[in-house]
Order: C-alpha cells, then sequence, then structure tokens
C-alpha cells in the first residue's frame, strides 16, 4: 500500500468524517496541512483572525447540529483559538479544533510560536490530544469527531507536530471507535421506572412548568418537546439556548426565563409545584439566589450529562438519558394513562401575572430609536424566517425577549461564556452551513468591533448576512448595572463606535445609519430583499434597560420590573 | 467531613495525571494524598485518591472525573471492604543514649531501619493512618527531623467466596 503523509491522513479523513467545510488560518506550524489542501477538493474558508475560526466552526455546527472544524498553527495562531474553543465548551457545542505544533523535538523548548496547547486547552476542552507519532494519527482524528459528536457534545482539540504532518505511513482507517473509558451509548436510554414516575407527577401536578434547555435541541427532540407540552397542556418556558424549540407564537409558551425572562414566567417558576427540567442545567442565571428558588416544586432532571444532575439544585427524579429517547418514553407513559391532567386553575393564575406583568417598553412619538422596536419590526417582516447571531448584552436579551421564536436552531448565541465578538463569525458559520437560510447578526456597538475583521471573510465568499448593530454609545449592559447597582457612575462603559457603515463599505459591504423609529421598517424591508452583505447601524435610546431584571444575588421573584 | 477513597483506573498516557489534577484544582476540591502506578494491565495505571468532603463533593467528584474519557473506571473504597497502606520513610536525630530507644520503638511497630547516620535513623513503615499516626507520636519526642509519605494506595477486599 502506497504511504500517504500525516498532512495528507489528515485531509483523507476529513473527508471521511463528512466534513463539508472548514475555517482556519495558515501558518508555519500547519503548513504542511495547507500543502495538502490546496489541491484536497476539500473547502477552507479563509478567515481573518484565528478567533474568527473558531466561532464559524461553532457556528456552523449550531446551526446544522454537526461537528464545526477550525484549523490553526502552533502557539499564537492556537491561543486565539481559545476564546473560541472556551466558548463551544460552555455551551457543549460538537467542534473538532486542528492545530499545528512546533516540531516534536522542539516541544519544550521554547522553540518560535510554540505554546502547550493541550495544557492551555485542557479545562476547555472535552477532550484533547497531542499526536506523538504518525500512526495514531487516523485513530485520534477519528475519536475526536466521535467524542466530539456524542454524549454530552464539546469541543475536541487534537495537536499536531510539523514532523508528524510530514512523516508518512500507511493509511489505515479504523472502522469502528473503541475507546474503553467513553461510552456513552451507556447513558443514552434513561430508566424506565424513573421516566415512569416522571410521567405520572406530570399528570397529577396542579401547577407544573416544563423547562427546556440547550440539551433538547442537541438530542433534535423539537417534536417530542411539542408532543407532551401539547398532550397534557402545560405551561414551557426555554432558555435562551434553547428558544423556538416549542414555537413562541403559541398559547403553552411562557418563553424564556431567568434574569431576564417574562416576571411571568418567572413567578410560574418560582410558584409551580412541579418542575421538570429537560436538557437544562439549573444555571445561575435561571435559578437566581439558588437557596429560594422554586422552593415548593419537586423537581425532574433530564440530562444526558450524570454530572449536570444535582450539580446546583437537588432533584427529587434524576433521569440521565438523551432527551429524545426519554421524551418518546415518557409521551407513551402518557398517553397510556387515563388520567386527565388539569392545570386549569394554574393558567389562570399564570395568565392573571401575564397580564399584570407583560413584556413591554415604551415609544412615544418623537422619542430616540428605542432598540426593542427594532426587533420588533424585525420579527414582524420575517416571521420567524431568520437564523439569528448575536454578541452578549442588552440586545442578546432584547432579542430573546422581542423576537417570537418558533424554530429551533434558528436563535445562535454564546449562552454560557457570553462572548462579545461571537455573533458576526458565528453568522458566517452559520451561513456556510445553512445557505438557504436569511442570516442575521444581531450586534451592539461594543460587541461588533470585537470581530469586525470577519466582513472581510463574509465578503469574500458573498454571504448575503445583515448585520444589525443596536449602536447606544455604551456598553449597554455593564451601563444598566452601573445606573442600578453602582450608582449611575458609569466607569469606562462609554465606547466610541466608528462609522459602523463606512467601516462597512471599506470591506466591501453595504452599509447604513438610521436615527429614527420611522426609518426601521423600510430600511430593514429594504436589506432583507438584497443579495449583499450588510450593516444596519442602528442609534438607540442609550437610556433604555432590559426589564424585568433579577439582581444578581436575589431570588427569581424579586424581578425589578422597570425604573418606577 | 469523612474522608473519602477513589480507586481510579486510567489510560496509562502522559497528560493524563495532568489531567486528573487540573480538573480537582479548578474545581476547588481538595485532595489529601493522590497516589498513582501502573498496574497488571500495563497501558493503565491505578490512581488512589484521598479526598475531604461531604457527601455531595463526592458525588460531583466521581461524576466529573467519570466525564474525563482518559478515566476507565471508578471505585469508591470508602463505601466497601478494603486494605490502605501507606509507606512512610521518617528521618529522627538519635544521640548514643537515645539510639537503642529509637530502634526498638522500630521493632516494636515493625518498622524497619533503612539508613543509619551519625546523628540520625532513617525509619520506613508501611501502615494504615492509625497506625502512622501512633507511630510519629512515639518519635516526636526524639526530634523528628524529616518525613516523606507516597499517599495512601488502596484495594477492595475480596469478599467471602469471592
Amino acid at each position: 500500500m502506497a504511504k500517504m503523509k500525516g498532512a495528507e491522513i489528515l485531509v483523507e479523513c476529513l473527508k471521511r468524517e463528512g466534513v463539508d467545510v472548514l475555517f482556519g488560518y495558515p501558518g508555519g506550524a500547519n503548513l504542511p496541512i495547507y500543502d495538502a489542501l490546496y489541491d484536497s477538493g476539500l473547502k477552507h474558508i479563509l478567515v481573518r483572525h484565528e478567533q474568527g475560526a473558531a466561532h464559524m466552526a461553532d457556528g456552523y455546527a449550531r446551526a446544522t447540529g454537526k461537528v464545526g472544524v477550525c484549523l490553526a498553527t502552533s502557539g499564537p495562531g492556537a491561543t486565539n483559538l481559545v476564546t473560541g474553543i472556551a466558548t463551544a465548551f460552555m455551551d457543549s457545542i460538537p467542534m473538532v479544533v486542528l492545530t499545528g505544533q512546533v516540531r516534536s523535538y522542539l516541544i519544550g523548548n521554547d522553540a518560535f510560536q510554540e505554546a502547550d496547547v493541550c495544557g492551555i486547552t485542557r479545562p476547555i476542552t472535552k477532550h484533547n490530544t497531542l499526536v506523538k507519532n504518525v500512526n495514531d494519527l487516523a485513530r485520534v482524528i477519528r475519536e475526536a469527531f466521535y467524542i466530539a459528536g456524542t454524549g454530552k457534545p464539546g469541543p475536541v482539540l487534537v495537536d499536531i507536530p510539523v514532523d508528524i504532518a510530514q512523516a508518512e505511513t500507511e493509511f489505515v482507517w479504523p472502522e469502528k471507535v473503541e475507546i474503553r473509558g467513553y461510552k456513552p451509548q451507556r447513558f443514552m436510554e434513561g430508566h424506565k421506572g424513573q421516566i415512569d414516575k416522571a410521567a405520572h407527577m406530570l399528570l397529577d401536578a396542579k401547577k407544573p412548568v416544563i423547562y427546556v434547555g440547550g440539551g433538547a435541541v442537541m438530542s433534535q427532540a423539537a417534536d417530542e418537546i411539542r408532543e407532551l407540552v401539547d398532550l397534557v397542556g402545560a405551561p414551557v418556558t426555554t432558555t435562551c439556548m434553547a428558544l423556538g424549540i416549542y414555537p413562541e407564537d403559541k398559547p403553552n409558551s411562557l418563553r424564556m426565563l431567568g434574569m431576564h425572562g417574562a416576571a411571568s414566567t418567572n413567578y410560574a417558576v418560582q410558584y409551580c409545584d412541579l418542575l421538570v427540567n429537560i436538557g437544562a442545567r439549573f444555571d445561575d442565571r435561571v435559578t437566581g439566589k439558588v437557596e429560594t428558588f422554586s422552593p415548593k416544586s419537586k423537581k425532574i432532571h433530564i440530562d444526558i450529562d450524570p454530572a449536570s444532575i444535582g450539580k446546583s439544585v437537588a432533584v427529587d427524579v434524576p433521569i440521565v438519558g438523551d432527551v429524545k429517547r426519554v421524551l418518546k418514553e415518557m409521551i407513551k407513559e402518557v398517553k397510556a394513562s387515563d388520567k386527565k391532567p388539569d392545570y386549569a386553575e394554574w393558567w389562570e393564575q399564570i395568565h392573571e401575572w401575564q397580564k399584570k406583568h407583560p413584556l413591554t417598553y415604551q415609544m412615544k412619538k418623537g422619542d430616540k430609536l428605542k432598540p426593542q422596536y427594532v426587533l420588533e419590526v424585525l420579527s414582524d417582516l420575517t416571521k420567524g424566517d431568520c437564523l439569528m447571531t448575536t454578541d452578549v448584552g442588552q440586545h442578546q436579551m432584547w432579542a430573546c425577549q422581542f423576537y417570537r421564536w418558533t424554530r429551533p436552531r434558528t436563535y445562535i448565541t454564546s449562552g454560557g461564556l457570553g462572548t462579545m465578538g461571537y455573533g458576526l463569525p458565528a453568522a458566517i458559520g452559520a451561513q456556510f452551513g445553512k445557505p438557504k437560510e436569511r442570516v442575521i447578526c444581531l450586534s451592539g456597538d461594543g460587541s461588533f468591533v470585537m470581530n469586525i475583521q470577519e466582513l472581510a471573510t463574509a465578503v469574500d465568499h458573498k454571504l448575503p448576512i445583515k448585520a444589525i448593530i443596536l449602536n447606544n454609545g455604551y456598553l449597554g449592559m455593564v451601563r444598566q448595572w452601573q445606573e442600578l447597582f453602582s450608582k449611575k457612575r458609569f466607569s469606562y462603559s462609554g465606547i466610541r463606535a466608528p462609522d459602523f457603515a463606512k467601516v462597512a463599505e471599506g470591506f466591501g459591504a453595504k452599509g447604513i445609519t438610521i436615527t429614527k423609529p420611522e426609518e426601521v421598517k423600510p430600511t430593514l424591508e429594504r436589506i432583507l430583499a438584497d443579495k449583499e452583505c450588510w450593516v444596519v447601524d442602528c442609534i438607540c435610546d442609550e437610556e433604555e434597560k432590559v426589564f424585568p431584571i433579577i439582581p444578581p444575588g436575589k431570588a427569581i421573584d424579586e424581578m425589578i420590573m422597570d425604573m418606577a | 467531613m469523612a474522608k473519602h477513597i477513589l480507586s481510579v483506573l486510567v489510560e496509562n498516557k502522559f497528560g493524563v495525571l495532568a489531567r486528573i489534577s487540573s480538573l480537582i484544582a479548578g474545581r476547588g476540591f481538595n485532595i489529601e494524598s493522590l497516589a498513582v502506578g501502573e498496574t497488571e494491565d500495563p497501558t493503565a495505571s491505578r490512581m488512589t485518591i484521598v479526598f475531604d468532603g461531604d457527601e455531595k463533593t463526592i458525588e460531583q467528584i466521581k461524576k466529573q472525573l467519570n466525564r474525563l474519557i482518559d478515566v476507565i473506571s471508578i471505585q469508591d473504597l470508602t463505601k466497601e471492604e478494603h486494605l490502605d497502606r501507606e509507606l512512610i520513610l521518617c528521618k529522627v536525630s538519635v544521640t548514643a543514649k537515645t539510639r537503642p530507644e529509637v530502634t526498638e520503638i522500630a521493632q516494636t511497630v515493625r518498622a524497619e531501619v533503612a539508613d543509619v547516620g551519625v546523628k540520625s535513623l532513617t525509619l520506613q513503615l508501611i501502615g494504615d493512618p492509625a497506625k502512622i499516626k501512633t507511630f510519629l507520636e512515639m518519635l516526636k519526642p526524639y526530634g523528628v527531623k524529616e518525613i516523606v509519605r507516597t499517599g495512601r494506595v488502596a484495594l477492595a477486599r475480596d469478599t467471602a467466596g469471592g
């Protein structure tokens, strides 16, 4: 059998894993890999900063459910990936990260562009491996894809020294993956007895809330969530990682919960008698002060990761299993029962809360442009026909609140790590994964400049991405916290943005600035109909805040509703 | 808080020890001792980790360790009958007068005299924590100059007939 170079083996493995695009940036230590890519037929997207490559692979993975792939060189190339890897890790996104490394015999010598990348990324990867022998390469790559995409997904990094990429060996494709310390299929089914118990608790409850997180999205369980919710008629709320898994325009939806969830939703969670957590993790942004969280409810927790269960909130019925499979069983048990759930009184209470505390904002004639209005118009114009990525801060939360989410995998955001600069590269990755979707990057004037260089990548590939910036001249969420909790001492939260429309033009995209409410609709209509990449700079009211807010360290029913 | 002994079977590969210790450190857990060595299967190592912590912490440690790809299996020996041993080397000051006394203590507890110096004796003892504690207390009056301990290693006992 003809021998192949390590780099060629890598490329062959990527093809066999079904990779249709990878995002990367060349440099000294991955030159042999780039040489092998040159005429490989694999689609490679040249980014402008390695952080962009990591977020693109992540955005691709979130939009498609497939494993995203990125590639960087050693040292600074690899360290530039770190924020992107941590972002994916916190949100359990399947990703394979390939890094070049200095030659094996130089490792540990402080060689040019050397960094201990496996050491640096150990706490932010599901697994990582430094390849020390070219004969291991195919197996390591195969295992990387398997580990990244199964169980609780996550990023896996493979560090490949130059000499390993150049070394030659016979290519052997491992047909099967056998890792004795990793048996995710062990945790797929869920305990039948526990599932049945959960089903009956739901049927017997008087005041249930179903609380759905990103794990349900990973598990492709939208149909099962919808079926279960509609079958029993229970209220359902989602974290920002699962927006759209149950359509928000249907009456059973309580939309998002947590720090910036609707007040009525947080009341429902706080006062329910049964909380069914499906693939969420009782994050601190959801629980508020954990000792006071939903004190009277029994709690069911379905999660594929045993370590997620009981980590912060004690649960009564833990179910370790794949959400989709567990729900299928649970639905069967519900259907087999002749019990009829009766939540009428509970719904009455919830409707009362909803009426008393609607999610709303005010915009009087002559007021400055309100950011919430931009999202309302966008929601009306697109009617869910949009895949939105965001950055982090006020705009991210307004998008949760004022856009009506009706499909899973359409709201793509850095939920766990809260990474500013995520939105634009994630939009590019998502657009490559879903060429037919209308991709919008919603951003803020602080976040957008953090990876603005990727406009060049978007323009290179004529991607019709629309970036909408809610520009208020401040790091708005920081400003809001300073106003509410630091006596209006606006310490370094004011930030001067560039003329985004001009910057966009400089990159070869189109740009426009709007300042008035009446400009919003015609402008959005115009750019949404256009095939080019657009940047819309919306100059908004800097005083506007995200309400309600659960102040840090408070219980979830201790929200601040508004400034009154 | 009770002491817990975990016996963790891991892949015998470079980086595994770092992975485990950084996971434990990164989550703010406290280790009392950690001993590691190859097993009857040269591709696997066994780590004996002794922790201080409540039930909830131990559960989290076990779950987090189980998440690691290189961890093959975990046994919580605290919950079953087990043997545990530790080796200690202890350098004790001696004079012409005290030398026989220290040697006698060593004989009493079945410690070995590992090294003889002009002004010191180095004793080696293998035992469980209680025995080692008594041993050290007996030596204290003579002046303990240096101590090194391996940390505990532990194995589950075979159950009757097993």
